[in-house]
């Protein structure tokens, strides 16, 4: 079993694992986390085919390469506004859970409505 | 120039796609910069010359017949990325069009800046992400590569999300995040398809992959994980938890940008994929549990929103149960390809079901902000007044209802017909039932919403506030077009079929 | 060799993830993420993608950690409350079947993936030359597939409008993160003084040498970024109020010049985002100098989250 298979097979892993942890963990910011371990596993499949796509004189081929930038990114600046949105829950609420409150989410009075 | 495929040359008014994808981007930008009231101009300054691409688009689609294609870079696939409109995008991107007038008027009156406030965060914030659903939407439609419609995507749950917490208060930032979750991991699931793709077949454009994608494990398995990724992002039975606590908290102008338009982009791709990419690969049993699915969705989500203390709640879970509509679709598109039958009527109803819900929803929730305004509240039990108060927003109201339920001349109704009839052609009775049932479900608690406002309000009861009657002409207006949509069987063509036969005959079969 | 070491590296990988996933305690949690980001980059090297390592290693391990850090020493308080909600058996069963077949699923596409692979190496090495850049993947960002590059920096700035749009009323047009209250002579500030000038020459030379070698705008501007949070971290200069208006032309700039440039290539190359013959060269260098400041302070933004006080006149 060479490198990249075994690298694709512990991506499948961790996929398994970061889904697991994003469906039972109760607390937003370890559902964060796994989503960002899940999206990890996601990232070395991508990795693995770029390695096997390797020729032409490059080590790997670029354009998966250049896909996972873009997505490693993109991920950040998920992360980023999940972790905002958890922050300004808990600053709120003083709590973060998700389970729904006690009241039915009332209707907002939009901006100008009285 | 590395040598390209036929189809993929770039057509004459190609580059008005680009304008289309990059305008609202950079009315964002600009409004973005200038901040304020001026935010507010900027969108509409955006919006009408948005108007005159949209219409351009349309026009060049219409003289060449044939679907326009351009070439990013000058780079043909797979090296590069191209931008493709058929008619199936031309139609979507119309709708999004009109849609966001409707909802922009409406917006008028609840966003706008108060004198003496330099700037006010809901009201920029709210201009700049309208900008944004619009510019994701329009890139949804005319990407021609799946990594590019992973942006798409990653756009769209960004303007979308905040657009639920947009009044800040605790319950909406729990729905918004909760939203965010689902769309994030939809996100991540269709993204891992997409590397599979790329790895099976080396490419990421449609059209290509369209040739090279083969009846084998792989592409099952990836045509699989994007689905599941795009029901999560599209709120279809049983991923639909996210979607009546983040569309009934938000703003009721959010709330219509949400339904009506957030979440067609998934469901958009979810066609693109399943008809044009995946047509030999996806077998009839897997298109027959998507229309399980979506029979769940309608079934689940009626019984439900009759069951709603409140109005906003109520509407929500009926956009669950319309969304399953659009997923009736596939099934009935599988049956009629079996079949060896031209399957580009069904294909037109779920277009028709799209459009027809997405003005139809708009005009709802919108009315609702305006019931919620004059009376106070909107608890169901007590719309009584709200009729005599605000009768064009409840004829409105009653108009989408009938275009949701499926009376004639509606969208609704052609959209079902369409429907109905592949059901029939291809013996699928059960399908038939469903959207009985469903419509009967939907009459119920549209009559009693109705009713209810039509009864006379208690003695000496007076509006809370007097909502200018521009606001009420926008919802009526969007109403309006859900309902006379039915009309467009009267056209001599289908539309949405235009530039759509490259693919189909280039298509694995 | 390599296959003992890829073993090594395999079993550390899950044993963290595990390990982010069991541990009791939030903080710890993510104090295991952090060293799971620097292993992945060493995975990266492994699988020879060194520009991926380098921008894991920086936003992956790097800005994702210190935004977990940040966030999981704010919410200790939410550790009891959410401990209480741990779904019932049933929950975590069905979970873990869904979790287990997608896993298979993944591992199966892997081992039935193409062999020869499909690459498109050869053609980029055909193409490469008219872009006159020597890294294949700086290439396929600024030239061949420059669109999903432009579309990534929207993103970036559209999410930093979704967080500001969190704010409270109050504090819109504020500071985002916490006053600060850091000495500005202890050793933070000292770090704050001396490490900036080198961490920019840093960020400048990745960008400047991403042209032709591993390295670019991304991995440059995490660097800037992260030099300016330092000094905001010091106290020696003060988060940014999100209503002025030259933070919003530094954070807008970057895109605006991309699009500029695109529909220059639109006009002279006959191609939105395509370079005229002999100007490749120097207008992605131009565009990634002008993304460079743009991305450095929308990632900072990013990392400070809403306005939480009030910002002081204009």
């Amino acid at each position: 079993m060479n490198t990249p298979t075994l690298l694709g097979l512990c991506a499948a892993v961790l996929v398994g694992l970061g889904l697991y942890g994003l469906i039972v963990s109760p607390h937003p910011l370890r559902k964060i986390m796994a989503f960002n371990v899940m999206g990890n596993g996601i990232f070395l499949v991508c990795a693995v085919i770029a390695r096997r796509g390797a020729g032409a004189g490059m080590g790997g081929d670029p354009v998966p390469q250049a896909l996972l930038i873009t997505a490693l990114v993109v991920a950040f600046a998920a992360s980023a506004l999940a972790v905002a949105l958890v922050l300004r829950l808990f600053e709120e609420t003083g709590s973060t859970s998700l389970t729904a409150q006690a009241a039915a989410p009332q209707p907002a009075v939009a901006e100008g409505e009285v | 120039m590395p040598t390209s495929v036929p189809v993929d040359l770039t057509t004459t008014g190609g580059l008005l796609l680009v304008f289309a994808v990059l305008l609202p981007f950079v009315g964002l930008m600009l409004g973005f910069v200038l901040g304020g009231r001026r935010a507010q101009q900027v969108a509409w300054a955006t919006i009408g010359l948005g108007v005159v691409l949209v219409a351009a688009i349309a026009h060049q689609l219409w003289v060449s017949g044939d679907a326009l294609v351009y070439l990013l870079g000058g780079w043909a696939p797979p090296l590069g990325v191209t931008l493709r409109a058929d008619g199936l995008s031309v139609c979507m991107m119309v709708l999004v069009m009109v849609v966001v007038i409707g909802i922009g008027v409406y917006a008028n009156g609840d966003f706008g800046t108060p004198d003496g406030m330099r700037e006010k965060r809901g009201a920029l914030t709210f201009w700049l992400l309208l900008l944004a659903v619009w510019g994701s939407l329009n890139l949804v439609f005319v990407s021609g590569d799946v990594f590019t419609l992973y942006v798409a995507l990653e756009l769209l749950t960004f303007a979308g999300v905040p657009l639920v917490s947009l009044d800040g208060r605790g319950e909406t930032l729990q729905a918004a995040l909760r939203y965010l979750i689902y769309a994030l991991a939809g996100s991540m699931f269709y993204l891992l398809g997409v590397f599979l793709l790329y790895g099976a077949y080396g490419t990421l454009d449609i059209a290509l992959l369209a040739q090279r994608v083969g009846a084998e494990p792989v592409a099952w398995g990836a045509a699989a994980l994007m689905t599941a990724g795009l029901l999560a992002k599209t709120a279809l039975f049983p991923l639909h938890l996210w979607l009546p606590p983040a569309h009934a908290g938000a703003p009721a102008a959010a709330s219509a940008l949400l339904s009506a338009l957030v979440i067609k982009g998934a469901w958009f791709l979810v066609v693109r994929l399943w008809v044009d990419v995946f047509p030999g690969v996806v077998t009839l049993p897997s298109a027959q549990l998507l229309g399980a699915l979506g029979a769940a969705a309608i079934l689940v989500g009626n019984v439900v929103a009759l069951r709603q203390a409140r109005l906003k709640l109520l509407i929500a879970y009926s956009t669950v149960a319309q969304i399953g509509y659009l997923f009736l679709m596939f099934p009935l598109v599988a049956g009629l390809d079996a079949a060896q039958m031209n399957s580009a009527s069904a294909v037109t109803g779920g277009l028709l079901q799209a459009v027809s819900h997405a003005t139809a929803k708009a005009a709802m929730f919108m009315a609702a902000g305006l019931i919620y305004a004059t009376l106070g509240h909107d608890r169901t039990a007590d719309l009584r007044g709200a009729g005599r108060a605000l009768p064009m927003t409840m004829a409105a109201f009653a108009l989408a209802g009938a275009s949701l339920i499926g009376l004639p001349p509606s969208g609704g109704f052609l959209a079902k017909w369409l429907l109905l009839s592949a059901a029939i052609a291809t013996a699928q009775w059960w399908w038939v039932a469903v959207m009985l049932v469903g419509g009967l479900l939907t009459s119920a608690y549209v009559f009693m919403v109705v009713v209810r406002a039509m009864a006379p309000p208690a003695l000496g009861w007076v509006p809370k506030v007097q909502v200018p009657r521009y606001q009420q002409g926008a919802v009526l207006a969007l109403a309006l077009c859900s309902f006379l949509l039915g009309l467009a069987a009267l056209l001599p063509f289908d539309v949405a079929q235009i530039g759509r036969g490259v693919l189909l005959s280039s298509g694995a079969r | 060799m390599t296959e003992a070491l890829t073993l090594a590296l395999v079993g550390l990988l899950m044993a963290l993830a595990v390990w982010t996933l069991v541990a009791r305690d939030t903080f710890a949690a993510v104090a295991g993420f952090v060293p799971y980001g620097l292993l992945l980059t060493l995975a990266w090297l492994q699988l020879r993608a060194v520009d991926v390592a380098m921008t894991e290693a920086a936003i992956g391990a790097g800005l994702t950690g210190v935004l977990l850090i940040a966030a999981a020493s704010r919410l200790r308080s939410t550790e009891a409350p959410a401990w209480a909600e741990r779904p019932g058996v049933l929950t975590r069963v069905l979970a873990a079947i869904v979790s287990a077949a997608v896993a298979a699923a993944v591992g199966a596409g892997v081992l039935l993936l193409p062999d020869p692979a499909p690459t498109l190496a050869p053609a980029v090495a055909q193409n490469i030359a008219s872009t006159g850049v020597g890294n294949p993947i700086t290439a396929v960002l600024m030239s061949f597939r420059a669109m999903d590059t432009l579309l990534e920096a929207i993103v970036l700035l559209l999410g930093l409008v979704g967080i500001w749009s969190l704010a409270p009323d109050r504090f819109w047009g504020g500071r985002p993160g916490p006053a600060p209250t850091e000495d500005p002579n202890g050793i933070l500030g000292y770090l704050a003084r001396v490490l900036p000038p080198i961490g920019i020459v840093v960020g400048v030379y990745i960008l400047w040498v991403g042209a032709d070698h591993p390295g670019g705008k991304f991995q440059g501007a995490t660097v800037l970024a992260a030099m300016w949070l330092l000094v905001m971290l010091a106290g020696l200069s003060d988060a940014p109020a999100v209503d002025r208006r030259w933070v919003r032309i530094a954070l807008a700039g970057g895109p605006a010049v991309f699009i500029a440039i695109g529909l220059l290539g639109a006009g002279v190359a006959g191609a939105f985002l395509g370079y005229p013959e002999g100007l490749a060269k120097p207008l992605i260098v131009v565009v990634e100098a002008a993304l460079l400041p743009s991305l450095a302070v929308t990632l900072a933004l990013l990392l400070a989250g809403p306005p939480r006080r009030e910002g002081g006149g204009k």
